[in-house]
């Protein structure tokens, strides 16, 4: 009947009401250029991550982003998800020092990193992080490529973006920069990537536009390791339920079929 | 032992088997079978009819990942949020039973309401159901606070301003206001000590939901289901056993339901996870829009809509208080609003306002929206205060069908 029918709209509706005016994150940052969409691999419902992108990504992480910004929520563990051995992982986190715990004199003192170990915090405390940078601490990576509003893209853009600042530009603040993807057009962080900055051991030619990709796709992967699992997992599970609903069907119409 | 029961009674002729000596001592079989096999249930329950039991499965769903969580939780405001970033992360399936804990929420209060407005639309809050009403509405109100104190757990920015939030609306009381936020967080602002208590609260209510959901169904069972023609069925040819009719039918509206879950799960999480969460919580930075889960944006637009603030805070309680009123202020001896044409018409007024002022809520009631979330205010309450009282009045002359059976089949 008409009412049911309306009812059933209605709650569609409901539910469908948070899909509508998603852009609102991006809304509310300061005015930038608009961000040219980049072809990601993990984009869609059946995205999936080029795993030695992330791994080259890793490295401009390692050799260049960790100076400034932590990564607090992983673990050097983590990294074998990106295709590497827990050999490979285990020489990877050896080669970061992180807080040992104090000596026999009590004076703090560091140790080798183990695979178990969360990524080195490159500040001893938030305070110590801004007064490094001009008064701005550098924000935490872990899930930054989710909760930077214009996402991958933008963060691709911010890294690609620096160029000379147009006549009129002053500087808000001591250690800002132009950048026209950066919220308000300005940004704390100096250009954090040149050519030839990261060595890659696969060879690929370290060109900034290269880095940046790669870092991003790195940050991306860190902000949803488990993408390409959950849509692996999805569609098996998506398949397995629509059989299962074709079969009761067909037993819920044959079992009703003398009420009818 | 079956022979030993037997001896003590030697009158009682006692069939053989582990089953019938249990079923003499505690009656659990015969009573399953006469409450989920036998059991009697009108011909004529539409889809709508499944979401009861849509709710008991996602119930227990909640339940069981919910305890995984908590083993792995830290409820503290330093260790919250790196706790749920390590059961996310470094737990194997933490991020697939967390992502289904999330999820789950957001589809258990999308059923509830259907489940509720079904009730509304058909009648069957009326005699004799008025307990079982009265009880799905005391689940209502615990399933929101156990929602809105999960919500606070992760202590991220979202977590942590909306228990601010609902700390200043607590503080809009008048007179006492004040204190009982205070009591309450146990602070001026939100901290360890709310958090703790968020977390207890969180974990009791969810069993307490339980419990009050076997009355729920205890009381169904006395009355039985109503229908969508809300006459009583008249005789067996207008009823079907429980089993196994409606049994494959709420397993097909399971399935079917748990598809759609398995593609927000998979697919399209980002609209139950909200990214400003995926930030710890600083008590130092305000983010720029604060806002609630979409569950309770209608109460959010009324809050907002009401220019004063504790008379936003008594209208959104009020919203839900005017519910448990609803049994007596209806006077219509309908049940359906199939026969009902004025309190069909109403009925769907009502829902768009209530989905108009989840809009209302999301955009802060600024501007038009102040507007619009006034008007749907002023009818959310003229319809059960004034609207539903006087609607029988216009009800002459309906001719309500003899039975069932006899009804002929037709949509919902
Ligand atoms: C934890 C939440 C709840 C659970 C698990 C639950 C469960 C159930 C079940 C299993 C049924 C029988 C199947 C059906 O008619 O769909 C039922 C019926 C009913 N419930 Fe609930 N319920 C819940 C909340 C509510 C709420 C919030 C209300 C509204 C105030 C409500 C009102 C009713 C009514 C009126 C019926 C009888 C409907 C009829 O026979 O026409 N329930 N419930």
């Amino acid at each position: 009947m008409r009412g049911g029918v309306i009812l059933r709209f209605v709650a569609l509706l409901g539910l469908a009401a948070p899909l509508c005016d998603m852009s609102r994150a991006a809304a509310q940052a300061g005015p930038h250029d608009r961000v040219p969409h980049q072809a990601w691999s993990f984009e869609g419902p059946l995205g999936r991550f080029d795993l030695s992108a992330v791994q080259r990504g890793y490295a401009v992480y390692a050799q260049v982003c960790s100076a400034c910004h932590g990564m607090k929520s992983m673990t050097y563990g983590d990294l074998a998800a990106t295709g590497l051995t827990m050999e490979q992982v285990g020489r990877i986190a050896a080669t970061q020092q992180v807080p040992g715990g104090v000596d026999a004199q009590g004076d703090p003192v560091t140790r080798a990193a183990t695979p178990a170990d969360h990524f080195r915090d490159p500040f001893a405390n938030p305070a110590a992080a801004a007064a490094a940078n001009n008064g701005v601490a550098p924000p935490d990576q872990s899930r930054l490529a989710l909760v930077y509003p214009g996402g991958p893209d933008r963060i691709y853009a911010v890294l690609t973006g620096y160029r000379e600042p147009p006549a009129a530009y002053r500087p808000s603040h001591a250690g800002a920069v132009y950048n026209p993807y950066a919220s308000g057009r300005e940004i704390a962080m100096p250009p954090p990537l040149r050519d030839g900055q990261v060595v890659y051991t696969d060879g690929t030619p370290a060109t900034t536009a290269q880095e940046a990709r790669d870092v991003t796709t790195f940050l991306a992967w860190v902000a949803q390791p488990h993408l390409e699992a959950r849509h692996r997992l999805g569609a098996q599970v998506v398949l397995y339920l629509l059989f299962l609903a074709v079969l009761a069907f067909l037993l819920k119409r044959r079992l009703w079929s003398d009420v009818h | 032992m079956t022979d030993a029961g037997s001896r003590d009674r030697p009158d009682e002729q006692e069939k053989a088997g582990l089953v019938p000596w249990l079923d003499a001592r505690l009656p659990v079989v015969s009573a399953f079978r006469r409450e989920y096999v036998d059991y009697r249930t009108p011909r004529n329950l539409n889809g709508l009819w499944n979401f009861g039991a849509i709710l008991t499965v996602v119930l227990l769903v909640m339940l069981a990942t919910g305890i995984f969580l908590a083993v792995n939780y830290t409820p503290t405001a330093a260790g919250a949020f790196a706790s749920i970033e390590a059961i996310d992360r470094q737990l194997p399936s933490g991020w697939l039973l967390r992502s289904i804990h999330v999820t789950g929420a957001s589809m258990f209060l999308a059923a509830l309401y259907i489940h509720l407005f079904r009730g509304l639309y058909y009648g069957s809050y009326k005699a004799p159901r008025e307990v079982l009403w009265l009880t799905g509405l005391v689940l209502l109100a615990m399933v929101m606070l156990t929602a809105f104190a999960g919500y606070v757990l992760p202590w991220g920015q979202m977590s942590y301003w909306g228990a601010d939030v609902a700390g200043k609306a607590v503080d809009a009381i008048p007179g006492v206001g004040p204190w009982l936020e205070h009591f309450l967080q146990g602070g001026d602002a939100p901290g360890d000590v709310s958090l703790h208590r968020f977390f207890i609260l969180h974990m009791v209510l969810a069993f307490a939901v339980l419990g009050v959901v076997g009355i729920h169904v205890a009381a169904l069972h006395v009355t039985g289901s109503n229908n969508p023609l809300g006459i009583e069925p008249r005789g067996a040819g207008d009823t079907l056993p429980f089993h196994p009719y409606y049994t494959s039918k709420d397993a097909l509206g399971l399935i079917l339901f748990a598809l759609l879950f398995a593609v927000v799960v998979f697919f399209l999480p980002d609209v139950v996870f909200e990214a400003e969460n995926f930030r710890p919580a600083n008590p130092l930075h305000t983010p720029a829009d604060i806002e609630p889960e979409w569950y309770f944006l209608p109460f959010y637009g009324i809050l907002q809509s009401v220019p004063s603030k504790f008379g936003g805070l008594l209208a959104s309680v009020g919203a839900i208080l005017v519910l448990f009123l609803v049994p007596w202020l209806d006077r219509s001896p309908i049940r359906s609003a199939r026969f009902r044409p004025l309190y069909r018409a109403c009925m769907g007024v009502l829902v768009v306002c209530f989905v108009l002022l989840g809009f209302v809520g999301r955009h802060h009631a600024q501007g038009g929206w102040m507007i619009a979330g006034r008007i749907a205010v002023v009818y959310y309450f003229a319809h059960f205060l004034v609207l539903l009282p006087l609607s029988a009045r216009t009800e002459r002359g309906i001719v309500l069908p003899d039975g069932i059976a006899g009804a002929g089949r037709r949509g919902a």
